[in-house]
């Protein structure tokens, strides 16, 4: 094996208690194209970033082929700079380009030619970046500022740079996500190129289809855990992704709930489309029903809530709200359409993290009172019911709710809803980076709320969780619904399938 | 720890009372006049109008804007009254016209920052310039006098022993500290400030909130300039010169977060009383008034200092 060049062993990583990568292994060779392939959170990024010295370890070796000798040796990744300098480069979504440089500073930012002790040569400067566009190339003037670039260009413009610094691994992650078909075939030609000169590139991915056409070796990983390496030649879709979602079952499998009313539709969405370029999308929610939405990163879901609470516009379609259809133009209509929605972003979307808890479970509730004049007695009932009813832990509800650990923070999120007596509620990652114990708490609220009459839409990224809490799976793939199952017939293995754009439909 | 939270947070409000406490004492025993009735009405007196458009401040503050233009709409509301009575001998006129403006420019600069998206500094920087060009031009560069003693009593006049101004700055405060503290607007103004997005996704309407905060900081500046044109006893077109710095100060000593979505009206109050008493003493007892402007300076620095070590420390 004397083409390996970066081996990985025994890596592990927590983060805020919870396993991201545990024991994890993992062999790159020189020229070579490796998917690395596994559900969201599966620990493919963290990896990643660990490699190339964004995250650091907590526990393994990294060992890297020393060029001269051609042994491996161990080394120490302390920052991404030492990564870039060892040949190891990723390639994010345009996060670490500055729109308002030039492409060529873009390139050599913090290596810039110097003449004298400060002065910028830009002469030089543009040449040696043209050299590297030329090598992916991007016809641009390297003068240009990069906010006058596609997507596209500015992707082409990252791998110039990890060109620049004659990387030996390029890693990618989701990098066909922003691409159209056509960028996408250059971006392969551009690969194949790397490849045929002996780099190693990595493809993080989750387009089955793509992975299949480029790479040569897959390596799939579940829950932080490294499952399997296969020859992209020696297995299939299927075969992945029986290895991505395990075989394992746990508890007791979940039957639905018999209360859901099949005969009163509470939302209908008709029609409505996600992105500009994708097939409608409608659906029904029944009265007392958890919908389970489900789809991998760019599926479309957030986007689709966005639209039914007013915070995007509605391009196309329609929404029903119990038969009648409504006009949302705001989250303020979509509360008094009977709407909440718990947003994934907690801390950002959720909360007014610098106000109290009381203040941040009223804050909705306010503009359903009579009087504008806050009432003491009044406010206090209605924290107080839902304190308890959710089992807040707290000292006093004037504390500023940032205290709290974010399953309570959670909570007090749900209870601002639920404070203004929704119908419907749609709940994006309910349980996310909350740890176990408040999570079955939230499931069981979740039920609860199902049994008294409201209706909701579960967003998750977590198979398990799809699987354990909903009444029926719907599942998004580039913002159309590619699948819809009754919580019977859901497995993980159709309701992968669907998330993958449906097997057998490409 | 929660509760050692509540006791810091009180323990500022009280540390600013303290100071004040002290700073009268000190002021007491260098100079027997300031402990006088008459010495204390006018702190008062002169504290009135920066408390009454800080309340407004504090608010536009609380909301993470900011208002630049308070200073010029003083004047500008002030002479408009000043020529209406001048011209039509007509007092009501005069401050309901002042009132107006006010309130315009208030919509004005809520309507470019909460729908134009503009910063409320650039907003506010506009017709803070705008307004002054106003004043020059409406008056031709003249001061306006006027014949009608009545309008002057608005500034200068008393009931019993307390000026009017202080009266006027004791029902506008009632009005700010109720507005923030005891009806649901002054959830939404916290709300907004502390994270407009969430507030957006709460059902809040951000925009309306800003316009309604801008417009009240318009009306209170232009009672404001109404106090200080009546009290100077004419308009002058270079009066209210660097107001809106006075109030920005006093909202800051007082404890209000630059950042939004943190502040306290009565912290205001407290703000303008412990720099009205500290600029009364200070010529009092003969300090020069160039030397005035350091220590103020130097005060406002510890004043922030002490509250953000404050905040860190928790």
């Amino acid at each position: 094996m004397a083409d390996v060049i970066v081996k990985m062993e025994g890596i592990s990583k927590t983060f805020g208690g919870i396993k991201a990568l545990n024991n994890v292994h993992l062999e790159l060779q020189a020229g070579e194209v490796h998917a690395l392939m596994g559900e969201n959170g599966a620990g493919k990024s963290t990896l990643m970033k660990i490699l190339t010295g964004v995250y650091s370890k907590e526990a393994g070796h990294v060992y890297l082929r020393n060029e001269e000798t051609g042994s491996l040796d161990e080394v120490e990744m302390k920052s991404v700079l030492m990564g870039l300098q060892n040949g190891l480069c990723m390639v994010f979504q345009e996060l670490n380009l500055l729109d308002n440089m030039t492409v060529a500073e873009n390139i050599y930012l913090g290596r810039e030619p110097i003449d004298g002790p400060y002065m910028l040569n830009r002469k030089e400067l543009n040449d040696r970046a043209r050299e590297q566009l030329k090598k992916v190339k991007l016809n641009v003037d390297p003068n240009m500022p990069l906010s006058g670039l596609s997507p596209a260009e500015k992707q082409c413009v990252e791998i110039a740079k990890a060109l620049s610094f004659d990387s030996r691994v390029i890693i990618f992650d989701e990098p066909t996500s922003s691409l159209s078909a056509s960028e996408t075939k250059t971006l392969f030609s551009i690969i194949n190129e790397l490849k045929s000169q002996g780099r190693c590139i990595v493809y993080i991915s989750h387009r089955m289809e793509e992975v299949f056409e480029i790479c040569d070796r897959i390596t799939v990983f579940r829950n932080g855990e490294y499952v399997d390496t296969k020859k992209a030649k020696e297995t299939n879709e299927a075969g992945l992704i029986k290895l991505m979602i395990g075989r394992d079952l746990e508890g007791e499998p979940n039957q639905g709930s018999e209360f859901v009313n099949r005969n009163n539709v509470v939302l209908e969405v008709k029609n409505v489309k996600i992105f500009p370029d994708s097939k409608p999308v409608s659906l029904k929610l029944y009265e007392k029903e958890i919908l389970g939405m489900f789809g991998l990163v760019g599926a479309g879901r957030t986007e689709l809530s966005r639209i039914i609470f007013g915070i995007d516009g509605i391009s196309e379609g329609e929404i029903y709200i119990k038969g009648k259809k409504v006009d949302i133009k705001s989250p303020k209509d979509a509360i008094d359409a009977g709407i909440g929605l718990v947003p994934e972003d907690r801390k950002g979307l959720g909360l007014v993290l610098g106000m109290s808890i009381k203040d941040n479970m009223l804050i909705s509730k306010l503009r359903q009172l009579k009087s504008a004049f806050l009432k003491k007695e009044e406010l206090k009932s209605i924290t107080g019911t839902y304190t308890s009813d959710l089992s807040i832990k707290m000292g006093n509800e004037n504390q500023e709710v940032k205290e709290l650990s974010g399953g309570n923070q959670q909570k007090v999120v749900i209870a601002k809803w639920l404070a203004m007596e929704p119908d419907i509620l749609i709940m994006d990652e309910p349980t996310r980076g909350i740890d176990v114990g408040a999570k079955s708490e939230i499931y069981d609220i979740m039920k609860k709320l199902a049994g008294q009459g409201k209706s909701i839409i579960m967003i998750s990224s977590e198979m398990e969780e799809i699987q354990k809490v909903s009444d029926r799976v719907m599942v998004l793939h580039a913002g159309s619904v590619t699948g819809e199952l009754d919580i019977k017939e859901a497995n993980k293995n159709n309701i992968m399938q669907a998330a993958f754009g449906g097997v057998g439909n490409e | 720890m929660n509760r050692e939270k509540v006791k810091i947070g009180a323990l500022r409000e009280l540390l600013l009372v303290i100071i004040l406490i002290v700073m009268c004492i000190v002021w007491t025993i260098m100079n027997k006049n300031f402990a006088t009735v008459n010495n204390v009405m006018n702190i008062l007196r002169v504290a009135s109008y920066t408390a009454i458009a800080s309340v407004g401040m504090t608010m536009i503050i609380i909301i993470g804007e900011i208002d630049l233009s308070a200073g010029s709409l003083v004047c500008v509301s002030g002479l408009s009254a000043a020529l209406i009575v001048k011209g039509t001998n007509n007092i009501v006129l005069g401050i309901i016209a002042a009132l107006v403006i006010g309130a315009l420019v208030g919509l004005f600069n809520g309507v470019v920052c909460a729908i134009g998206k503009l910063p409320g500094f650039i907003a506010t920087l506009a017709s803070m310039t705008i307004l002054r060009g106003i004043a020059y031009i409406i008056t031709g560069g003249n001061s306006v006098v006027w014949t009608n003693q009545m309008f002057s009593k608005i500034g200068t006049g008393y009931v019993g022993p307390i000026p009017v101004p202080v009266l006027i700055m004791i029902v506008v405060v009632i009005f700010g500290v109720i507005l923030t503290t005891k009806i649901r607007f002054g959830r939404y103004i916290y709300a907004v400030g502390g994270n407009s997005n969430a507030s957006r996704w709460s059902g809040i309407s951000v925009e309306k909130v800003k316009i309604i905060v801008y417009v009240i900081m318009g009306v209170l500046t232009s009672i404001a300039g109404l106090i200080i044109t009546t009290r100077l006893g004419s308009g002058q077109p270079s009066a209210g010169t660097g107001f809106e710095m006075d109030c920005i100060t006093a909202v800051v000593v007082g404890g209000t977060s630059m950042a939004g979505g943190k502040g306290k009206v009565m912290g205001t109050i407290v703000g303008v009383l412990l720099i009205a008493t500290l600029t009364n003493g200070m010529t009092l007892v003969g300090i020069d008034t160039y030397w005035q402007q350091v220590i103020k300076g130097a005060i406002i620095v510890v004043a922030v200092l002490i509250d953000s070590k404050g905040k860190s420390a928790n």
